[in-house]
Formats: structure tokens, sequence, C-alpha cells
């Protein structure tokens, strides 16, 4: 109960620095990048609940983020349709497929299932570049709308920034009441011991595929938020290259972790930023990344600062009681 | 569209990838089966064979020959480095982990090739030029028999190795049963390392003869190594009869696929024929089903 | 209560089980003893749907449960615990037993998500319970450490927790005293009959001969694969058959 308590607290604490952090910005410079944050922690949290909580990989997220971002742009690019509504519908299409696919993909495990949504992400991929009268294949859709809400025109990294952080703080918040959850105990049963949560009576193949689907779900959100913010999408952005970001991501911030996935999203979106030489350099330091932190550190950063304080506090006791 | 030579032509090509494709299954397995981790990074010994080969021969002007013996002897170095550095040193840790970890070995090699040489394309003169012969009005390049031949030297080779070799039973014995091979006198992580030499020395092989074909550049790797992955997978992953077949209908149905449906699908055919293998026979075409231990 | 007929399993070349069949009466201690390799093992993955038998049929009172899955057997109330303890190691002692309740509560994905009402109210029934099943195994001081962090024996009583909080029919222990020592074999033996007295059906495989013909009411012992005695642990003691059996294996 207690844990329950300082778990809200802390959300709570989250919540408002987020939004209270636009008002100490002058440039909307970095407002911009922190609206990328947001979009990218939607991404690494839809796809932390898939290989943090229930330990299944994917490696092409990446195509549930563009089909999110497509089918919002050309809706809205291509036909009369409301850009809300076609949120909803490119979340509802990104989740049926993965809800179709999902049922064969998940019976494999661990290299089996990496190499085939790896297969899946590269095939999405080449149907973005190839489906040229759809999506305009490499050059890419332009003139996609922005959002509005009433007289609330999101055309402004301001506006974005808050409705971006709005719904990711609304999903981080379902998904730490998630973990802590019958469904959120069953997730981490299977990623412990598929064999023994079978056993208990979890129905890991149902569960993994439920899950599937509402990491898809966000991805394609995320998809479509990412399209009227920028109003130009192309195939490049939806790639092998950003699956294997995202990955780094939630390995970096921690698997399993909400806040981690945050600190992942916020340091590989900042890192080209502002260090040039760093955009040459990015893929083989994600590379390093991944290996050195899953070699020494497997709880990510999240779990390493953890420990780290677990430390300095026992410093602190310690000395105190010395002293005492 | 009717048109026999170009009909021999498809097939033609689509033997020599699906050759290529073997080898590459080749490497997977091998790896898979001394040590249970399927490597993300094969596809990158393919890349370093070729890049490899590519600078020695313009930074050295070596001649050819002993350009191909360095470029692999760099390429299983690599391999080398990569096991004792990334591999050997966990203990106890998840498929996913591993998983993550030759992922994570994979981009960052690529991502090395691209800082030193660059993102052009580069291609590799063919080892005895490039007249061509013509058979049934189609072309073949004296590259594709060299293809043919090396493949085919490569999976006898291969063959002897593991069937008469002490060496070769003796990886096979590990692969059986690390903890009884241990208990005769083999050292397991000796023949692990070897696993990895073998496997990146037959990848950079595959990488350097196809070179001359298709052209190489850093990122060739992913393609080849999904490619290769695919024929192990149809084959059961052995470095068998199995994954040869399987590499050669997959490099037939691509090259079919790509010139009588559409070439610009033709990476998208090899995914979704890997996607149903896996889906409905992930045990291979020519294997019967095992239980999985619990 | 169980009954399996004419079980045969073959993995590749190597039988592993051969036209294998006995039945357990309702609510008694059958113990299964035979050398390592009988098979012991591989019958409790059968029965418990994680291997697909070569050949025969498994009932679960008049149900033909032969290729039920093991979640569907855990609802029809047969659950087991394992030879290597497969805990959830990341998880505390309490949440490894919630997990076991899985199957007594419904929340779906979203009312988790949302934390409708529905779902707190369930969530406290199903912790509560939890905190009665570590007390019946008396781990409730250990309730919040790391499953990974326990000492073995503890690890095989959380095991056990576990598969009582599916309040099963039946429950089958494969080795549950190995590793641990004479000490925690009593309590274990206790427990054992803690567990009878509440109802259910135990099915044990089990090295500690101790043990077994201490708690057991009948006996099986398999030999390579084969049934070669059912009876009481007096008949097992005295029949010919499996003394040449384990004294031709020492
Ligand atoms: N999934 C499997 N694949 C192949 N052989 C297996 C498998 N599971 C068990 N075996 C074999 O079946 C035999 C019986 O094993 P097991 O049931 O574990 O014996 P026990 O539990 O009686 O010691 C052993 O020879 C074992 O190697
Ligand atoms: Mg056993």
């Amino acid at each position: 109960m207690i844990k329950e308590k300082r778990q809200i607290l802390i959300f709570a604490l989250f919540a408002l620095i987020i939004l209270l952090v636009p008002l100490f910005l002058k440039g909307s410079y970095f407002l911009n990048v922190l609206v990328f944050i947001g979009i990218n922690t939607l991404l690494a949290v839809a796809l932390n609940l898939l290989l943090g909580y229930a330990g299944q990989i994917s490696l092409g997220h990446a195509a549930f983020f563009g089909l999110g971002a497509y089918v919002s742009g050309i809706l809205t690019t291509r036909f009369p349709v409301d850009p809300w509504l076609a949120l909803l519908i490119a979340a509802m299409c990104a989740a049926a497929l993965a809800f179709v696919i999902g049922f064969p993909i998940l019976k494999l495990k661990g290299h089996y299932l990496a190499m085939a949504t790896l297969g899946f992400g590269i095939i999405m991929y080449i149907f973005f570049n190839e489906t040229v009268d759809w999506t305009g294949g490499p050059s890419g859709l332009s003139g996609i709308p922005n959002l509005r809400l009433g007289p609330l025109i999101f055309d402004n990294d301001r506006n974005n920034y808050y409705l971006i952080w709005m719904i990711t703080l609304g999903v981080m918040l379902l998904s730490i009441n998630l973990s802590q959850s019958r469904i959120g105990r069953a997730l981490r049963a299977i990623n412990d011991s598929e064999v023994a949560a079978r056993v208990m009576g979890v129905n890991a193949h149902i569960l993994k595929v439920q899950i599937f689907t509402v990491s898809a779900f966000i991805s394609a959100i995320a998809g479509s938020l990412y399209a009227y913010t920028m109003t130009f999408i192309s195939p490049t952005s939806f790639g092998f290259n950003f699956s294997v970001e995202l990955l780094t991501m939630v390995i970096i911030g921690g698997l399993g972790s909400i806040y981690g996935s945050f600190l992942g999203a916020a340091i590989l979106t900042m890192l080209p930023e502002f260090l040039r030489v760093f955009r040459d350099f990015d893929i083989v330091i994600y590379g390093l990344m991944l290996i050195l932190i899953t070699m020494f550190m497997p709880t990510g950063l999240i779990g390493g600062l953890e420990t780290l304080f677990k430390i300095i506090i026992g410093k602190i006791k310690g000395s105190t009681a010395r002293n005492a | 569209m009717d048109n026999p030579s170009q009909l021999v032509q498809y097939i033609l090509t689509g033997l020599s990838n699906g050759a290529i494709y073997a080898l590459i299954g080749f490497g997977f397995a091998i790896i898979h089966n001394a040590t249970g981790i399927l490597n993300f990074a094969q596809g990158e010994f393919v890349m370093l064979g070729g890049m490899f080969t590519i600078f020695i021969l313009s930074f050295l002007n070596l001649p050819l020959v002993p350009a191909i013996v360095l470029a692999i002897v760099l390429s299983t170095l690599v391999g080398i480095l990569f096991e004792r550095l990334a591999i050997r040193p966990l203990k106890n840790v998840k498929p996913l982990s591993l998983v993550i970890i030759t992922i994570g070995a994979s981009i960052f090699i690529r991502g090395a090739a691209m800082l030193i040489w660059g993102k052009d394309t580069h291609a590799l003169p063919a080892f005895s030029g490039n007249n061509p012969l013509y058979v049934y009005g189609a072309t073949i390049m004296p590259q594709h028999l060299w293809i043919f031949g090396i493949t085919l030297l490569i999976i006898i080779a291969n063959k002897l190795f593991f069937s008469y070799s002490i060496l070769g039973k003796a990886m096979r014995a590990c692969a059986y049963n690390a903890h009884a091979a241990s208990l005769v006198g083999i050292d397991v992580k000796i023949m692990v390392l070897l696993s990895f030499v073998v496997s990146a020395a037959i990848g950079s092989m595959a990488g350097i003869i196809i070179a001359p074909l298709t052209m190489t550049s850093y990122d060739v790797g992913i393609m080849l190594g999904i490619k290769g992955f695919c024929a192990v997978i149809i084959g059961g992953m052995s470095s068998g009869l199995g994954t040869v077949l399987g590499g050669l209908l997959l490099g037939l149905l691509e090259s079919l696929g790509a010139g009588y449906i559409s070439a610009s699908y033709k990476d998208a055919i090899a995914f979704i024929i890997l996607l149903l293998i896996l889906f409905i026979r992930p045990e291979g075409l020519f294997k019967q089903k095992e239980t999985q231990r619990v | 209560m169980l009954r399996v007929e004419g079980i045969t399993q073959i993995f590749g070349g190597l039988t592993a089980l051969e036209n294998v069949s006995f039945s357990v009466a309702p609510r008694s201690i059958t113990g299964i003893i035979g050398p390592n390799g009988a098979g012991k093992t591989t019958l409790f993955n059968i029965v418990t749907g994680l291997y697909t038998q070569t050949h025969g049929k498994v009932y679960l009172g008049e149900k033909n449960i032969s290729f039920f899955e093991p979640e569907v057997l855990a609802r029809l109330g047969l659950v087991r615990t394992f030879q290597n303890v497969e805990l959830f190691g990341q998880m505390s002692v309490l949440e490894n037993v919630m997990v076991g309740l899985h199957t007594k509560s419904k929340s779906g994905i979203f009312s988790c998500a949302l934390k409708l009402p529905g779902q707190i109210k369930e969530e406290k029934m199903v912790r509560e319970k939890a905190r009665n099943w570590l007390e019946f195994t008396g781990l409730t001081d250990l309730a919040d450490v790391a499953a990974c962090n326990l000492p073995f024996g503890k690890g095989r009583l959380l095991e056990i927790s576990r598969a009582m909080a599916v309040e099963p029919q039946i429950i089958l222990m494969d080795e549950p005293a190995a590793g641990l020592n004479s000490r925690e074999t009593a309590v274990l033996a206790e427990l054992i009959r803690k567990i009878q007295d509440l109802g259910m059906t135990i099915v044990l495989v089990e090295h500690d001969m101790e043990l077994v013909m201490d708690v057991c009411e009948s006996i099986i012992v398999l030999n390579l694969g084969k049934k070669l005695a059912h009876g009481t642990p007096r008949e097992i003691q005295e029949n010919p058959a499996v003394i040449a059996a384990y004294l031709g294996e020492d």
C-alpha cells in the first residue's frame, strides 16, 4: 500500500515537471526536441510493454509506427477524413494487423521471434517504398494537415508539446497501472518462466498477442502524431535502423521500467541533436550501447541508478549509525 | 514473355545467389549448433569478406589470391574478437540477451565499416574476366562458375571436416551435449571459438565470391544475413544438404519472382517465404519435429 | 481421479515411456519412483500438457484430457511443481503466489490499465488469498523478498504455495525433497499431509525413499520407461523385480 502511494507521488511529480518545463524555456528549438522526446517515449513505452514486461522481442516495431503515420497521412491528404478520426483508424489498422500476425508470430521464441519480426518490419518497409501511388514512395508524402481542437491548431511546438505529452503521460500512467495488476504479473511471469506461468493457468499465447496488439496500437498513435507534427513523412523514418533505435532506447533505459523508457528516449533523441559528431557515429554507438548495457547493466540506467541510490542511502545510514 | 533464354538466365542467377545463401546459412548453423546462439552478426562477416578484399586490393596492391586469403583471415579475426569479447564473458544469460548482444555486434560492425569505408558501393573485379559464355542464349559470367565451384568445394570440405576430422567430430559432440563432451576431455570453450572461426571464414568467403556480381557496400550484411537465415531455416538448422537445397530454392523463387512478377518486390519475396516457413514449419522442411525440453 | 492409459513417448529413436498405465485414487498420495532417466519427469510433462505423447490417453475424472494445454488443465484443477524449481525470479514471493491466483480473477487488460473499481476489489481479494497461502506454507516473513534471492529449500516451498493457490484437485510434485536437508524434508512431509487434509490428491516423484515410504499410500515403480510395479509401500519393498532393478543399478 505504501509502495502504491509512493508510485502515485513519483508519477505526479514527473508529470508536474513535464508540464512546467515549457514555462522555463525561451527558444522553441529545445521545445522542439522535447516534442520528439515525447513521441519517442511513447514508442519506447509501447515496445517496453512487449519486451520489458512480456519478454518478447520485436525488431519490426518501426513498421507499426510507419503504418500509423501513413494511414493518417493518406487518409487526411487523399480523402476528406478528419485528422482525429484518421488517427483512430490508423491505430485500429495497426492493432488489427498486429492481432492477425501476432497469432503465428508469437508462437515463435527467442531468436526465431527476432528474425520473424525483423522480416515483418522489412516487408512493411518495402511496401512503404513501393506502393508509390499511395505513399509517394521514397520521395515521401507531404501536405499532411495539423491536428486541431476547436480554436487550437497544433502547428507550433508549444501546442504540440502539450498535446503529445498529455497523451504520453496518459499512456505511461496506464502502463504503470498495468504492471502492478493481474495482467502485468502474468506478463512478467511469462518473461521469467513461460512454462511455469502456463501451468499456473496463464494463457501465455493469447496474452502475448494482446500485449503485442496494444503495443502496435500505441505505436501507431505515435506514428500519427509524428505525421501531423512533421506534415511530411518518408519511408526512411520507419526502417530497420529505427527499430534498432527503439530497441536501444528500451534497453539502455531499463527493461520493464516505464521511466527508463523515458530516459532512453530522451538520451537517444538528444545525443544526435547536441553532438554533431554523433551523427555519423550513431549506429556504432547504438551497437556498443546494446552490447555493453546488456553485458554489464542488465537492468539498464534506471536499474543502475536505483542500485547507486541504495548504496548511497546505505552508506549514509551506516555512517550515522557509526557516529551515534 | 515466354523467352526460354530469359528463363535460363533467371534460373542461373537464382542458383548462384542461392549457393551464396546456402553458405551464409552454414555459418548460422555452425555457430547455432555449437552454442545455441543465433548470430545476428552473420551477415556482417559476408560484408567484411567483400569489403576487406576490395580494400586490400586497392591499398596494398596485392594480387587477388593473397588478398582473398588476407581478407578471410581478417574477417575471421573479427569473429574471434567478437567471441572473446562479447560471448565468452557471458554466464547464464537469457536467450533474449544473446539476441540483443549479437544484434548490437552486427550494427556495431556495420557502423564501423561505414566509418572506415564510407557509404559508397564498391565492385570487386571478377576473378577471371568478364567474357561471358553463352548457354541456350543465356549469358554465364565466369564468376558464376567460380561461385558454383567454390560453393561445391566448401560443401564437400565442410562435410569431410565434420564427418571425418577429429576436430570436426569434437565440435559435433559439443553441439550434441556440451557437458558430456567436456567429460570426455573436449575443451568446449575452444570448440565454441572454433565455430566462430569456421563460420566467419565461410561467411566471408561467400561475401568475396558474390561481390564481383552484385557489388558490395557496408550495409549488404542485413539482407544477405536474413536470406542465409531463411536458407538454414528451410534446411532445419543444419550445415548440410537441407540448407543447400533451402538456399537454392530461395534463390530460384526470388529470381523467378523478380523476373516474372515484380523486381521491386524481390526482397519482399524472400521475407514472405521466411515468415511462411517460420509459421508453418519452423523445424525446417527436411527434419522431424523435436520436443522442446522443459 | 487421474488415469493414464497406455502412454508411450518416443523422442527421435529413444523410447522414454512404453505403454505405461495406472490410476490414482481421489485424495490419495501416490509416489512414483525409479532411477534417473526412467521417464518420471516425462510422464509429468505429458500429464500436464507440456509434451504431446506418441500414444496413449490421460483422464482427469471422466474427462479425456489427453491433448489439453497446461493453462486449460490448471483451470480444471491439475497443477504441478518442477524438478528444477521454476520460480518467477524477478518477482516477489507474494507476487509469485498471486500469479497462482490468476485463474481466480478475471480483470482484463483495460480494467487493469484503468484501475476500474472491480479490478481494485479483485486485487485486494487476490492479495489476501496469497497471504493466506504463504501462511499455510510458512513463508509469510519472506513475502517481499525477490524469488531469485530465496534459499533453495524456501524456493521449493514457494513452488508448492504457488501451486496451491490454484486450488487444484490434484497436484503433481517433481522431486520436492531434492536438495533439502533432513529438517526441511520433515517440514515438507508435514506439508504434504496438510495438503491431503484439504482434500487434494497428490502425486509425488521422489528419490528420497524414506519420505516416499513414509507419506505415500501407493507407489508406482518406473524403470527404463516401463512400469515395473504398483502397490503399497510394503508390497514394493518386497517386490523381487524392484529389488533386482535397484540392486542391478548400483
Ligand atoms: N524433450 C526431450 N527430447 C529428447 N529426449 C528427452 C526429452 N525429455 C526427456 N528426454 C529423455 O527421456 C528420458 C527420460 O527422462 P526423464 O523423464 O527426465 O527421466 P527422470 O525424470 O525419470 O529422471 C531420458 O533419457 C531423457 O534424456
Ligand atoms: Mg526427473
